[in-house]
């Protein structure tokens, strides 16, 4: 259900760009002011939604140690999966982010025929998660050169990269093929796993079409209905100085790209997509396991006294007596 | 327990017809899998809210009339008062790598036992009335109405945690379910749902200073009776001293180690270890509880119990303190302690008296860990040790779930059971250190009522127990926590009765040679030593 549901939205935002632009011939609302107001959605949101994530205190030092802690000079201590400055803990959070580290620890638990459980590898997740993010981070860096005027030399080293096998006119790049087959695979299992289907939301599965959708329209540009890339550099560098201009003859395959960024965009701070800012902020793994070597402040420590030596004693004084454990008051 | 083993394990790991959004439970069909509910005496006691008689299968759970308007405001002040509870309700991806890290789903198949899905019964509603998309679009937006079904939902399947926190272990984000466990616990506590095995162990622990409400003069007793057993194997006398001003370290343990078998062992370890050495220290009749069942109810709770170990150890003006073999007592004491009831700077900074070791790791909170203390003595060759006294034993090790999780103590037993024993086996790699499973009988469940959720959450556990005794004969497994000493016990007695449950220094004190000791025939549960059995008198 929550699948149809992610689809037929989908479809909508696809059908309402091309009726805007084919039909109502809108295209300085979907190719000026959406984007506009889609970033500003994006870095607005996202800034509202990390500060209100940081008006909350950390009351407690909470890592999750994954590895031996540092005690005695003889016990090999694990630096990265049990950090005890601030330091290995800055170093895990960024293994992390850029590895996807306690995904791969990921494991698949199977009850055989004689009901014993086992457990395997699974790395499948990590590898299809890692190269979606990976090929989207490059992809994105590709696109500045839209924006750039001239095109930085860096840019233009990774786009070589990328047409690195040298097939097809124009190149096919690497990324355009790994996005697409992990973002397959990323919505594949969610439908063909029964379990992911279970829990699995419509939050869940439209992210996922919105990207497909980017990436699709993305490689149909370049490949199959190519758009003339110096009107789109036109309308970039007019967008990016402040001074948009709105070149002729974009196409409308051009809009369903352009207007599917700003669906995602939009959507970003208000979903499961915050993830991307969340994980730096969560307290399993960037504190440092030094519990007991430093003292870590609770802002709101509430000022909670327990019973009391005095009090117990009082309550027991007899027993006490009778058991010739010292009292402070005979 | 009436299924047997075979009946257990016809697990079923596909998902209902029915949407998980449905929160219907039958409390009625379902016993053996719930607690029974906290008694209104104990709830008094704490002064905690709607003390009551009722029970989950009632349809009528008498919460106070505001229930709902109590659940929210309380929801809106811990997501204030925690950035964890905030980020771990808004950066869920549903990738599922969680799904079956979970002992309750691994040995029930019930999909919201999934760590996913258990967050998502409070997540549900947190999105429903905390965010826009979910104010708007209502399930769409996977939101959902907070009920009366809702709240029995709840209670259900957050007394189906354990708060072990295998979890976390594998999400990329390093939510913690054991977070979002005490974030509903704590509102559930709000409306007076809570179960008995967790409040009147805090009812107890407040009154008397431990879980069963052992008072003074029987804490004494029990005492004089483990050190006339341990006479009788060893030949020696120990007189620990109780509440003594002056001495040099505060011995704090768990208060299942001085009541009930097979912690009372480790306890006699304790203690030998420490009558050899010559150590200055002092045990509390006051501060006779390390454990803390506040850590299954509420934060405030946590602070009120924990409040006197530093408060005994001021008054009876030691330098430091050890703790002993306990799990959560030890996430308590690492994690929380410092910081609730610190700062301890009328301690010193923790420094073996015997090697001159500094425990700078414990430079703070000037606590330290009895197998950080032990292993240290052990490489400094200050232990007379004969491992041979262990070989009746073959000897496996349970990491508990919180020194695993909450402080990555995984190396300092492993060497000290090395150095005591001739014969040890680990379990299957995915299941200990960090990846250990939970006993199952953690965070106030391990009680008789929920004996099945109990079975079933320590069947992961038990199976590796299994392999190791079928491959290598194994038939002890050692640990650090006193919930795993009483709740394995039944566990393995279920799935692997060939195998027997103890603490590490059990082990040590059989091993450890002691100056005037007789000759040793039995070990301290008095079964005769391998080549020893002609001369035991069991």
């Amino acid at each position: 259900m929550s699948f149809i549901w992610s689809l037929v939205i989908f479809s909508g935002l696809v059908a309402l760009v091309l009726l805007g632009v084919e039909g109502a011939k809108l295209e300085g609302l979907f190719g000026i002011w959406l984007p506009y107001a889609a970033v500003g959605i994006f870095v607005g949101g996202l800034i509202a939604r990390v500060v209100n994530w940081g008006r909350s205190p950390v009351p407690f030092r909470i890592p999750t140690t994954c590895g031996q802690q540092k005690s005695l000079p003889f016990i090999r201590h694990a630096r990265l999966d049990n950090p005890a400055t601030g330091l290995g803990a800055a170093a895990r959070v960024a293994l992390e982010v850029l590895t996807f580290r306690s995904l791969f620890r990921n494991t698949k638990a199977q009850l055989t025929q004689d009901r014993r459980l086992v457990y395997g590898s699974e790395k499948y997740l990590w590898a299809g998660a890692l190269a979606f993010h990976w090929a989207f981070l490059v992809i994105l860096v590709r696109h500045y050169r839209f924006f750039a005027e001239p095109v930085p030399v860096v840019i233009g080293w990774i786009q070589g990269l990328d047409g690195f096998f040298e097939v097809g006119l124009p190149v096919i790049y690497a990324t355009d093929v790994v996005i697409l087959a992990a973002l397959g695979y990323l919505l594949g299992r969610r439908l063909a796993d029964a379990r992911l289907r279970y829990f699995s939301m419509a939050a869940d599965y439209f992210p996922l079409f919105l990207l497909l959708g980017v990436a699709g329209s993305g490689v149909l540009l370049r490949y199959v209905w190519k758009t003339d890339i110096t009107r789109v550099k036109e309308l970039a560098v007019g967008l990016a100085s402040f001074r948009p201009v709105l070149p002729e003859g974009l196409g409308a395959m051009f809009y369903v790209h352009l207007f599917l960024v700003c669906a995602l965009l939009a959507y970003f701070p208000f979903s499961k997509l915050t993830h991307m800012a969340g994980v730096f902020l969560s307290p399993t793994r960037n504190l440092a396991n030094s519990n007991r070597a430093r003292r870590h402040i609770n802002p709101w420590n509430p000022p909670i006294v327990g019973h009391t030596y005095a009090e117990w004693e009082e309550e027991f004084r007899d027993k006490i007596k009778a058991a010739g454990i010292p009292l402070d008051r005979e | 327990m009436e299924k047997t083993r075979e009946e257990l394990l016809q697990i079923d790991f596909k998902p209902p017809a029915k949407s998980w959004m449905d929160p219907h439970i039958d409390f009625e069909a379902r016993r053996g899998s719930w607690s029974y509910p906290g008694a209104p005496k104990n709830l008094r006691y704490m002064g905690y809210p709607n003390p009551r008689e009722w029970s989950p299968t009632d349809a009528d759970w008498k919460l106070p009339a505001n229930w709902k308007q109590i659940i929210f405001e309380g929801m809106r002040e811990l997501l204030s008062k925690y950035r964890s509870f905030k980020v771990f309700m808004d950066i869920c991806v549903r990738c599922g790598a969680c799904a079956d890290k979970c002992h309750f789903y691994l040995g029930s198949g019930d999909p919201k036992n999934m760590p996913v899905l258990r967050a998502e019964l409070l997540r549900s509603v947190y999105r429903k009335d905390f965010t826009t998309a979910g104010k708007i679009l209502g399930s769409l937006a996977g939101g959902r109405e907070l009920t009366l079904e809702v709240v029995k939902e709840w209670f259900y399947y957050f007394y189906q945690c354990t708060e072990c926190r295998r979890c976390s272990v594998f999400c990329p984000y390093g939510i913690d379910t054991a977070e979002i466990t005490m974030m509903a616990r704590e509102l559930l506590n709000l409306v007076g749902v809570n179960i008995n095995w967790a409040v009147e162990p805090i009812a107890n622990c407040h009154r008397t200073g431990n879980h069963l409400g052992i008072q003074p003069h029987t804490f004494k007793d029990n005492i004089e009776f483990l050190m006339d057993e341990l006479e009788e194997v060893t030949g020696v006398r120990v007189e620990p001293s109780i509440n003594r001003k002056g001495a040099e370290i505060l011995f704090v343990v768990p208060s299942a180690d001085y009541f009930a078998d097979p912690g009372i062992y480790t306890f006699m370890g304790y203690l030998l270890l420490f009558h050899q050495l010559g150590l200055d220290y002092t045990l509390s009749a006051y501060a006779s509880e390390g454990g803390n069942f506040g850590l299954f109810t509420s934060a405030d709770t946590i602070k009120k119990l924990n409040y006197k170990i530093y408060h005994e150890a001021k008054r009876l003006g030691v330098k430091w303190i050890i703790g002993g073999e306990c799990g959560h007592m030890w996430r308590v004491l690492h994690q929380y302690m410092d910081t609730m009831n610190g700062p301890a700077d009328f301690l010193e900074v923790p420094k073996s008296p015997f090697t001159g070791t500094v425990f700078a790791n414990a430079a703070s909170t000037k606590t330290v860990h009895i197998c950080e203390f032990t292993a240290d003595l052990i490489r400094h060759g200050k232990l007379k040790l004969d491992p041979s006294r262990n070989d009746h034993w073959r000897v496996t090790f349970h990491d508990s779930c919180n020194p695993a999780r909450a402080l990555g103590l995984f190396e300092e037993p492993r060497y000290i059971i090395k150095n005591v024993c001739n014969a040890f086996f680990e379990m299957p790699e995915n299941t200990i250190r960090e990846q250990t499973f939970c006993c199952a009988g953690g965070a106030g469940l391990g009680n008789d009522e929920n004996m099945e959720a109990r079975l079933r959450g320590g069947y992961p556990r038990a199976n590796a127990v299994q392999y190791v005794r079928d491959r290598f004969g194994v038939n002890l497994m050692s640990c650090i926590c006193a919930i795993d000493r009483a709740t394995l016990t039944t566990m393995v007695e279920y799935w692997a009765p060939e195998v027997k449950i103890s603490g590490v220094h059990e082990l040590v004190a059989n091993a450890l040679v002691v100056d005037g000791e007789k000759e040793r025939t039995t070990d301290l549960r008095g079964q005769p030593l391998a080549g020893k059995e002609d001369k035991a008198h069991v």
